[in-house]
């Protein structure tokens, strides 16, 4: 397989799913406020922290109110993370990987982004937004899907999986890591307030429904914690993601520090103490900080090794061959 | 449908002969369009459409606001000919392909053909596609143009002509095999009532052709398709040949050349090696180290891999000296020379506008001749006499007269018609074919080609860029009916 296009099917898996979880999160976080008493300060820039793109938003906007945060992460071109700009991004990295990936795969990325082209205006109105990201959601899914059933599952289809997975637990740990950040300090306004919270940061992640079959207790931080990070079953689970990552490296050739990598990150996880962090002031964001730290080092591996190719490195391999 | 207003006027027609009545190897199917009510054929053609979109058979256009992929024009009216016409076409195109190789091995060689003054030497040496890094070069089994793209007309008495050969990178195979995949689905009744040679091994045939070529002898040579990108208009064309042959689609970016000087290409589990690349990037772009250094296509070194020995490249870089439409002059001569043999196949009548007496007569009789750029493809840059205004003719005696080299003139022929299906009637539209002819170990020439079809009312512009379609070819086998 062609480094370009492994590398090409990565990120175009990569910009799916991060479109999809920002859909997911924007529909929670509208949701959310509905719920909350009007006078505290929870507000729309969460998100902006949670993507981490806050920055990036006070250059273009004097202020972080619905309009503006919603109208930056779903339309704005000049936001790469946007709904919009991951989109195109998908669809500038299949481009040129027609030949690999199911034509059908194509057209719906197509169907994305033109989707999104003639709906804009229902994603910035807060009454159709529902059933705005409901169809991003479904978009991803349906090619999700598509790819698992229709094309083979060799290289290709590692590679796609690579990405999506990394983006996943990328995701779920920048969820985990803002929201909680809120409910670990004492409030005493938003005190009645604290379970819906919880709910809803399993919600951000479509994680309410298994963690009750699962978990079968009131919804309490320790439980969803380690539900959300280190539960083997939930799909979107940093735990299950990584069990992913790890399947599809194993495939793969030359991959032993990219192993050794993902060995430390899920001994790491499955060593710590949920109950601990999920008290105030326990260090859960740091410690998030250092999973999201080797994510970071986990994709610069793949990338050295799978994508651009080191010449000097290649050298020595040829001889090998040779 | 009815044929009784069909009137091809002073033209050949392919299927309808004299006093409107259908030739003999166009009986069943015209026949069978007689049987078809005008609703009925129209669902034919929505049905086409149809397939044509669901299989997103697409080319690309520029225009002054941007490219667009659109859909391949297609005509569901075949065009058919005798399997025994053909076959002595195929012979022809052999032999003609088979002097051009030896041609260009000559002309970057020990140059006989130009010693011997067949050929002036000026006229080679000085051509725009003259490739003074090609000197000297033997390609393994001395073949240069490995794929031939060669463009036939009829003129009003129905015998083939040979317009121009096309040894650089020619294009339109691809939509030849789709053609037939639509056809299949909208007339299925035909195939059975005919006995229609199947076009469908090319891909097969090209991959054994390129594998034949290797710089080493080696059980599996790795072939690639070296495409300049998404952006090229061919490139359905590259991602579907490269798709049928099981090749790697590459771009240059994918490519090294490393110490060794051979040819690498980068994958997941390291670099690995290429023999074979079927280029479709002109010569120009191939390497910035050699050619245009400004060219992000090409792949650094890949000429010195090349002229080393170490990487097949098809066609190889210097072949478009035979792509010259003044060089596609003397191609008589040619095969005269090295073969020893009469052309099986003739020219198209070719005025050279660089000899004076030519040129004076070309410049006589501008409003009757067609001319054209001797180096430009896809139907630009051209005069076509009886069409043109006095400006432009104007226009064209200038630039002859300032450069006659660039410039070669012929007869406007009354190119071959065939019924074809413009708003739900069948009308005479003229047409060309283009086959394709493969040399490696052996020799294959598609079994039919690229029929293309202008298909505005009149036009002989068949190019896809200027408003051409094309239908499928059939070569039938009439013995035993």
């Amino acid at each position: 397989m062609l480094s370009r296009v492994a590398q090409q099917l990565y990120w175009f898996a990569r910009y799916i799913e991060r479109a999809e979880d920002m859909a997911r999160m924007i529909n929670v976080h509208t949701n959310l406020l509905l719920d909350l008493p009007r006078q505290h300060e929870f507000g729309w820039d969460s998100l902006l922290e949670i993507t981490g793109s806050d920055e990036l938003f006070n250059e273009l906007y004097d202020e972080a109110d619905e309009r503006n945060v919603i109208r930056f992460l779903i339309s704005d071109k000049a936001n790469p993370g946007s709904i919009q700009s991951c989109l195109f991004f998908a669809r500038e990295n299949l481009r040129t990987t027609r030949d690999i990936i199911p034509r059908e795969a194509w057209e719906l990325v197509n169907d994305m982004n033109l989707f999104l082209k003639n709906n804009m205006p229902s994603g910035l109105s807060r009454r159709r937004r529902w059933g705005f990201m409901k169809n991003v959601i479904g978009g991803s899914h349906q090619i999700t899907g598509l790819l698992a059933s229709t094309m083979n599952h060799d290289a290709g289809y590692d590679f796609l999986r690579l990405g999506r997975n990394l983006e996943r637990a990328d995701m779920t740990t920048r969820i985990v890591d803002v929201r909680s950040a809120d409910l670990l300090l004492e409030h005493d306004v938003l005190t009645p307030y604290e379970n819906i919270q919880w709910m809803s940061v399993l919600k951000s992640l479509t994680a309410y429904q298994m963690y009750r079959q699962h978990v079968k207790m009131r919804v309490r931080g320790p439980q969803v914690l380690k539900f959300l990070l280190q539960s083997e079953s939930f799909p979107r689970s940093f735990t299950h993601c990584l069990q992913q990552v790890h399947q599809c490296l194993e495939t793969l050739p030359g991959n032993d520090s990219l192993l050794r990598q993902v060995l430390s990150l899920r001994r790491n996880i499955k060593e710590a103490d949920m109950d601990k962090y999920a008290q105030a002031g326990s260090g859960l964001h740091d410690y998030i900080d250092q999973l999201q730290a080797q994510l970071a080092e986990l994709h610069t591996l793949i990338t050295a090794r799978y994508f651009s190719l080191d010449v000097s490195h290649v050298k020595m391999e040829k001889t090998a061959e040779s | 449908m009815h044929f009784k207003d069909y009137d091809s006027k002073s033209t050949y027609d392919e299927l309808i002969g004299p006093g409107g009545r259908a030739r003999p190897h166009a009986r069943q199917l015209i026949k069978y369009l007689r049987s078809l009510s005008q609703a009925e054929l129209q669902e034919r053609k929505e049905a086409s459409d149809l397939a044509i979109t669901v299989m997103g058979i697409t080319y690309t256009v520029y225009t002054e606001e941007g490219q667009t992929d659109t859909i391949w024009p297609f005509d569901i009216i075949p065009r058919i000919i005798p399997r025994r016409e053909w076959d002595g076409i195929a012979e022809g195109l052999k032999q003609r392909v088979q002097a051009l190789n030896m041609f260009i091995a000559d002309v970057y060689d020990r140059q006989m053909i130009l010693k011997d003054k067949i050929i002036p030497k000026d006229l080679i040496l000085q051509s725009r596609n003259f490739r003074k890094q090609a000197v000297g070069m033997k390609p393994h089994l001395n073949i240069w143009a490995h794929i031939c793209g060669s463009d036939l007309v009829r003129d009003e008495r129905g015998e083939v002509f040979v317009l121009e050969d096309n040894m650089r990178v020619p294009s339109g195979v691809s939509y030849m095999l789709e053609n037939r995949q639509v056809t299949k689905r909208i007339f299925p009744e035909l195939f059975e009532d005919y006995s229609i040679l199947p076009i469908d091994d090319y891909p097969s045939q090209l991959f054994d052709t390129l594998a034949s070529v290797a710089p080493e002898p080696k059980e599996y040579p790795e072939v690639v398709v070296l495409t300049p990108g998404i952006y090229n208009s061919a490139y359905f064309e590259h991602a579907y040949l490269a798709q049928q042959m099981g090749a790697e689609l590459v771009e240059g970016r994918d490519l090294i050349v490393a110490e060794d000087d051979c040819v690498y290409m980068k994958t997941v589990s390291g670099l690995s090696r290429v023999d074979v690349i079927y280029r479709r990037i002109d010569d120009l772009f191939l390497d910035p180290e050699a050619f245009n250094p400004d060219s992000l296509l090409g792949v650094p070194g890949l000429l010195r891999s090349w002229s080393r020995g170490k990487v097949t490249l098809a066609n190889a870089p210097g072949c478009g000296v035979a792509d010259d439409k003044v060089v596609c002059y003397y191609v008589p001569d040619m095969i005269r020379y090295y073969l020893s043999e009469e052309p099986i196949l003739p020219n198209v009548e070719t005025y050279l506008c660089e000899n004076k007496s030519e040129r004076d007569y070309v410049l006589k009789n501008l409003d009757k001749l067609v001319v054209k750029p001797a180096n430009e493809a896809g139907g630009y840059g051209m005069l076509i006499g009886p069409k043109s205004t006095a400006k432009e003719r104007k226009e064209m005696a200038a630039r002859i007269r300032k450069t006659p080299r660039e410039y070669i003139a012929q007869p406007t022929l009354s190119l071959s018609t065939a019924p074809t299906l413009i708003n739900n009637s069948l009308e005479p539209r003229h047409l060309d074919l283009r086959p394709f002819i493969l040399s490696g170990e052996n020799t294959a020439v598609t079994t039919g080609g690229l029929t293309r079809v202008a298909l505005r009312k009149g036009s002989l512009v068949v190019n896809s860029s200027q408003g051409g379609g094309s239908k499928d070819t059939w070569i039938v086998d009439m013995e035993g009916q």
